[in-house]
């Protein structure tokens, strides 16, 4: 036998959506067959009427309750539960301030910020393209880490960014340095007057580690790319941050770290550096033009800054001699690169050996880049067969792996105690959060050559070798 | 040429690796951090390929310029057959196209109850039967300048509000809106529905027209305006429109009928939501106005017929792309429950597509249970919709958000990149012919309306675009 609790209360108001709120509380209680608690309006009135309910007079300013159950004694618990669902009504707190989510597309994050201000984009390469858009359509200079982004997009976006004023650094941009704001992997490096334009990320951090440590500052680093002096992007972004860096008050000698362009970019390249004011460095790499270590030379010649001797610690002839090994190396030369164009220098200085980029898109798919994480690697130099020589590059800075010697070093002292010989180029300054000092300190005491010149690390390795004796 | 980002304090803005963020961090540089996640599957080519399209940013700028200038003013109100290309024995409804076949219960009821009011059938029996047969022809409320709330069926006796754009003169009608309850736009089609209707022609709108010629244009965008910092998001609570549209034609009403004018401003006064269709037909004489540009990836309509829900996109036309209505979430009238709702229904999605209603539910704390519950995530819900939209509106503003601009003008392509979806709160309609109203609360809109829209901007992008 079901029981009905039929009440109308006056001087009660709550809003239809908190009531029915309390109706479906009411109905879900088991035993409950039917629940109406709302406002005293005609068409509410006539919805209990319709569910077969007794109801007295009442006007629409009271508040109608309605309740049916199968017995008794669930009608009590549902008359309960309905005082606490008043009371919850009665004590509801007014609602705070929503907690700002962040923002979800670059488009959203601009929004709020004005004066200078530049994106850093590093979403997957088919993602790219948007969040760098929204930064050049906001009139907000851009650096795509990310690589994988098509040439048409690349074009599109530096032709969108020429319109409005903006520059994009990349795609595939590795370091960027602005105001003293290192973006992506990016040393710290004392400020000064020398602005980099490159299409190299690892090639930029070379040179500007090289210049700290002569005592040369830098104002800014703008990274173009790696396709930027190709034939199809015709130096679209190089022109651009040379003609910025030449109007930047901060900059009074420009380098241009490339390699030699394409002969269709060429000529505007060449044109924009002669109708600049502020002097140029062209640094083009590879065999009839620079190495990095000369191009950081030519930089300090063109500032009236002596050359110093780019320090090195030779691991002593003898003194890792192992029990089994042959002697000190004489065999074949491994290059085991982070940096892609540090691997691509060594490899054309060295002309001979095997090189490895582990920075390359066949080993980072799906995995961080080896100067964050260098499993990899390690892996690599485990592998090397006694005798030989191995040279490889280790990058500080931020983004990079927090202590690289901390996997690295234990390595090398297991391959020099196999007999092999490990000549490293560690690419830092004093500054980094690394310490420059204590990661040479760390590889050497493992028994590796260590040196801050790729070119002469490589020089090193290369008269380790069995062609060199 | 300077670069701003060389002078001056630098932010950073990073999407993507958290590490090089921290890295951004490590050297105490202000840093705003996107949450970035991957788009609606599947769609990053398209995003790609409408992004590229060297039409898109001016077009969505004309667009929206358009949506936020537009000046609506309630200039009349008149019969469907002397503004509208309705011939007798054909029927508007809501939403995209649709059959009499796939047609849901309200949309069949509200149908069966036109016919009745038109003397087109004897009985529900017959107009159902000339209804399957074909014998009636449908078409959309927005093929015709119209919006209609829920199944939206206009017939050519119906008095319509005719709105008028004072900026860019376009036109745009809805009918009036019945009151809540057992009404024709809930499909329901009983002897008091019908009596109803049958009252309304005979008249609230002679008596409207003639308040209307005495207090002349009423501007909605104010009212509108105003109705917002009173409470309302205005698709789900007109309250406070209704009794400011009261205040602004109670006089004339009296002027202009004193007869009548007890039981029309009765009847107005009995109905929270009369304002609701003046508000459709504002945002639809605004989105109007933003229609047919070119390369435009702005969304001008949202609509349900019970079955599907469609969009209209600005670049492309009148084309359709729809996807299955979900089953609002929300609360429910007396003993109903979610068996007993419709899939969404009803043109008044026009107001998610100007800039009120769900996007405005800042605005409304008085109805944010909606939302799941608190004042907080309706904040959260409005502020998401700025993600998806691409303007901030002049008039709309909403004072809890330090009278910041509604969020207006969704884009299709930061929908395809955000996966957030369109905030639309709305009214539940019975699942069967003739029940009514059962409840209220929050739907969703399918994914693939803004997928297949995208995919279409996409295909209209100019060839060797990226």
């Amino acid at each position: 036998m079901s029981a009905d609790l039929v009440r109308v209360r006056s001087g009660v108001y709550h809003d239809s959506v908190s009531l029915m709120g309390v109706s479906r509380a009411l109905a879900a209680l088991p035993g409950v067959e039917a629940a109406v608690v709302a406002m005293a309006t005609e068409l509410n009135l006539g919805l209990a009427r319709d569910l077969g309910f007794d109801l007295p007079p009442a006007d629409p300013s009271g508040l109608l309750i309605a309740v049916r159950a199968g017995d008794a004694g669930t009608l009590d618990a549902a008359e309960a539960e309905l005082e606490r669902q008043f009371a919850a009504l009665a004590n509801r707190r007014t609602g705070g301030e929503a907690a700002v989510s962040p923002p979800r597309t670059t488009r959203a994050a601009l929004a709020g910020v004005e004066g200078a201000a530049v994106a850093l984009v590093s979403v997957p390469g088919e993602h790219a393209f948007a969040e760098a858009l929204d930064a050049v359509e906001a009139g907000v200079s851009v650096m795509v880490f990310s690589d994988n982004v098509s040439i048409e997009q690349e074009i599109r976006l530096k032709d969108r960014a020429a319109a409005v004023g903006a520059l994009v650094m990349g795609p595939d941009c590795g370091t960027a340095a602005v105001g003293g704001v290192g973006l992506g992997f990016a040393n710290v490096l004392r400020p000064g007057e020398v602005g980099l334009v490159a299409a190299s990320g690892t090639g930029a951090q070379q040179v500007a580690t090289l210049l700290d440590h002569a005592g040369a500052g830098v104002s800014h680093i703008l990274g173009v790319g790696g396709r930027d002096l190709s034939a199809e992007v015709r130096g679209r972004s190089t022109v651009r941050a040379l003609r910025a860096l030449d109007a930047d008050p901060a900059t009074s000698l420009i380098v241009l770290i490339s390699k030699p362009p394409a002969p269709e970019a060429a000529d505007l390249v060449l044109d924009t550096v002669r109708g600049l004011a502020t002097p140029v460095v062209p640094a083009l790499l590879g065999p009839d033009g620079h190495d990095l270590t000369s191009a950081a030379e030519a930089v300090l010649n063109a500032l009236e800054m002596p050359i110093p001797d780019w320090p090195s610690w030779i691991a002593r002839e003898s003194g890792e001699m192992t029990a089994h090994g042959p002697g000190w190396a004489g065999g074949a030369l491994h290059g085991l690169y982070a940096g892609g164009t540090l691997c691509a220098e060594a490899e054309a200085l060295a002309g001979e050996g095997t090189f490895t980029d582990f920075g390359a898109d066949a080993y980072t798919r799906g995995r961080p880049h080896p100067m964050i994480d260098g499993t990899l690697r390690l892996d690599a130099l485990a592998a090397v067969p006694a005798g030989d020589v191995v040279l490889l590059d280790v990058v500080l800075g931020h983004g990079a792996d927090p202590d690289p010697s901390a996997s690295l070093a234990p390595a090398v002292a297991q391959a020099v105690r196999r007999g092999i010989a490990v000549v490293a180029v560690v690419v830092g300054t004093e500054g980094d959060p690394q310490g420059l000092t204590r990661q040479i300190h760390a590889l050497a005491g493992a028994g590796a050559s260590v040196f801050i010149s790729n070119a002469h690390a490589v020089r090193h390795a290369v008269s380790l070798t069995g062609s060199a004796k | 040429m300077t670069l701003p980002m060389l002078s001056g304090d630098l932010q950073v803005i990073t999407v993507g690796a958290g590490l090089l963020g921290e890295a951004v961090d490590a050297q105490a540089v202000p840093r705003v951090g996107v949450d970035w996640r991957p788009p609606l599957p599947g769609t990053e080519a398209a995003i790609a390929r409408v992004l590229a399209d060297p039409r898109r940013a001016a077009a969505n700028e004309t667009a929206v310029d358009r949506l936020l200038s537009a000046r609506p003013h309630l200039v009349t109100v008149r019969p469907a057959h002397e503004v509208l290309d309705l011939a007798p024995g054909a029927f508007l409804h809501a939403g995209p196209p649709i059959g009499w076949k796939r047609a849901s219960g309200p949309l069949r009821g509200a149908l069966i109850g036109a016919m009745l009011y038109e003397g087109a059938a004897g009985d529900a029996r017959e107009a159902e039967r000339m209804l399957a047969a074909g014998d009636v022809r449908l078409s959309p409320c927005h093929h015709h300048r119209t919006v209609g709330p829920m199944a939206g069926v206009v017939s050519r006796s119906m008095w319509m509000l005719e709105v008028h754009d004072a900026e860019h003169g376009g036109t745009a009608y809805c009918s009036l809106n019945e009151g809540l309850g057992k009404v024709l736009r809930y499909g329901a089609y009983g002897p008091e529905v019908l009596k109803r209707l049958q009252w309304m022609g005979d008249v609230l709108g002679p008596v409207l027209r003639a308040a209307l010629a005495v207090s002349g244009p009423l501007d909605l965008r104010a009212l509108m305006a105003q109705a917002l910092q009173m409470g309302d998001e205005l698709h789900n609570r007109n309250r406070a429109a209704t009794s400011l549209l009261l205040r602004e034609l109670a006089p004339a009403i009296v002027d202009a009928a004193p007869e009548r004018a007890a039981e029309v401003l009765r009847f107005i006064h009995g109905n929270d939501h009369f304002f609701l269709n003046a508000g459709m037909a504002a945002c639809k004489v605004s989105a109007d106005a933003a229609r047919n540009v070119p390369g435009s990836s702005m969304v001008v309509a949202m609509a349900r017929n019970g079955t599907d829900f469609g969009i209209q996109v600005s670049g492309l036309g009148d084309r359709w792309f729809t996807g299955p209505a979900g089953v609002p979430d929300g609360l429910y009238l007396g003993a109903y429950g979610p068996a007993d709702a419709n899939p969404d229904i009803g043109d008044s999605t026009i107001t998610e597509t100007g800039g009120v209603g769900g996007f405005a539910m800042a605005a409304s704390p008085a109805i944010v249970r909606f939302v799941g519950g608190d004042v907080a995530e309706a904040t959260a819900a409005t502020r998401s919709m700025y993600e998806i939209t691409l303007a901030e509106h002049p008039a709309y503003q909403i004072p809890g958000l330090g009278f910041r601009g509604t969020p207006v003008g969704i884009d299709v392509t930061l929908v395809a990149r955000t996966g957030l979806l369109p905030v639309v709160n709305t009214g539940i309609a019975g699942r069967v012919a003739g029940t009514g109203q059962v409840g209220a609360g929050l739907v969703n809109p399918p994914v693939e309306a803004f997928t297949t829209a995208l995919a279409a901007l996409a295909e209209e992008a100019p060839e060797n675009t990226a």
